[in-house]
């Protein structure tokens, strides 16, 4: 009975104001909802996605044989099958290693943030450095492979319309896709290119952040949180390309 | 030379090798799991059983970023909660919303014919 008075008294006292009953700052549990929101605008775009998806027919020859075709959804692995410097077939290769530089800059990015609990400047400097020209590198390659679906193959996509005109398409791009149906390339546009703007933003405030650390703002205000902050958003991008490039370009 | 000493500048700590060693062993598992994907994309048949891997590993892949490199697994149980309960009802909202496009389809072939 007893016991039971004074651990109310307790919680009382734990949300009564002045102390953190989830032990994390105003600033890191408004990142974390901010980020369940965004993982809300993520899904809408998969399931427009896995609604599209539906919504044509499946190929369903043997995949070797795959060819292009509006009639019915495209197999991603013979979509994506370039790399840079290099003319031959590599299916999802380049993509794989996008994934994998993204991975590496949340690596360098949780390597500042353990930094930056041990007040080593020097270290976070260094980490965010990195994180900064991982996220440039990835948004590089993002920027090859969306030249690569525009332009499109030499031979380009002949298309019978219902009406008797017959296209020649070369590339992909929101009107016409070579590749498949049109909402392939519209989803393609808009879910890369939605990711993409997030690592954009993520890299620019990963700058501003590179800055204050450099010039030694955390150090005066003597917290590293700043770099956690950060660091939550950018393993959040990470987390959404993991999702992408499953159901995107493997599944 | 002392006052502009600030006071709240603390102590600069070495480096924890523990730690490193769990965040580069995190990246490992990353780096396997992906690698297992790619191999499975080329060598398996495509179908519900490969759909239903890549969504496991999935899974385990964002078990791994969440937990680790976003440190959830290390906070105070509301917020941990505060975080999962959302997640699962915006599985839920995924999961529900493809079984419905599965009939959506199925409807306007009925009704339109292909």
């Amino acid at each position: 009975m007893a016991t039971a008075v004074i651990n109310e008294n307790e919680n009382k006292a734990l949300w009564a104001g002045g102390v953190e009953p989830l032990k994390a700052s105003y600033g890191k549990l408004m990142m974390w909802f901010f980020l369940l929101s965004d993982a809300l605008t993520f899904s809408g775009l998969l399931v427009s996605y896995g609604f599209a998806r539906y919504a044509h027919n499946a190929y369903t020859g043997v995949i070797d044989d795959f060819k292009a075709s509006i009639a019915y959804w495209p197999v991603p692995e013979k979509v994506f099958t370039h790399i840079p410097f290099f003319h031959i077939d590599a299916p999802l290769v380049f993509v794989g290693l996008m994934t994998f530089i993204l991975i590496l800059s949340s690596v360098t990015m949780v390597l500042a943030v353990e930094a930056g609990h041990r007040n080593d400047k020097k270290d976070v400097q260094k980490w965010m450095l990195w994180t900064v020209l991982g996220g440039i590198a990835f948004l590089s390659c993002q920027a090859w492979e969306w030249i690569i679906f525009i332009t499109g193959s030499t031979d380009g996509l002949i298309v019978n319309d219902p009406d008797g005109t017959v296209r020649h398409i070369f590339g992909a791009n929101l009107i016409q896709n070579e590749y498949g149906p049109r909402m392939f390339a519209d989803l393609f546009f808009v879910i890369t290119g939605f990711h993409g703007t997030h690592v954009l933003s993520g890299v620019i405030i990963n700058i501003f952040v590179f800055y204050n650390v450099a010039f030694g703002t955390y150090e005066r205000l003597g917290s590293y949180e700043m770099v956690e902050k950060v660091g939550l958003y950018w393993h959040f991008i990470d987390l959404v390309w993991v999702f992408v490039f499953t159901f995107y370009y493997l599944v | 030379m002392e006052h502009t000493h600030n006071q709240h500048s603390a102590e600069v700590q070495p480096r924890d090798p523990a730690k490193v060693k769990q965040i580069l062993k995190v990246t490992l598992y990353l780096a396997i799991l992906t690698a297992i994907e790619f191999v499975l994309a080329f060598t398996m048949g495509r179908g519900y059983l490969l759909t239903s891997i890549f969504v496991l590993l999935t899974f385990v892949k964002t078990f791994l970023i969440v937990g680790e490199f976003m440190h959830l697994k290390h906070e105070v149980k509301v917020l941990i909660w505060a975080i999962i309960l959302p997640s699962m009802f915006i599985m839920w909202l995924i999961l529900a919303m493809l079984m419905e496009s599965n009939h959506m389809f199925e409807a306007i072939i009925n009704i339109f014919g292909k």
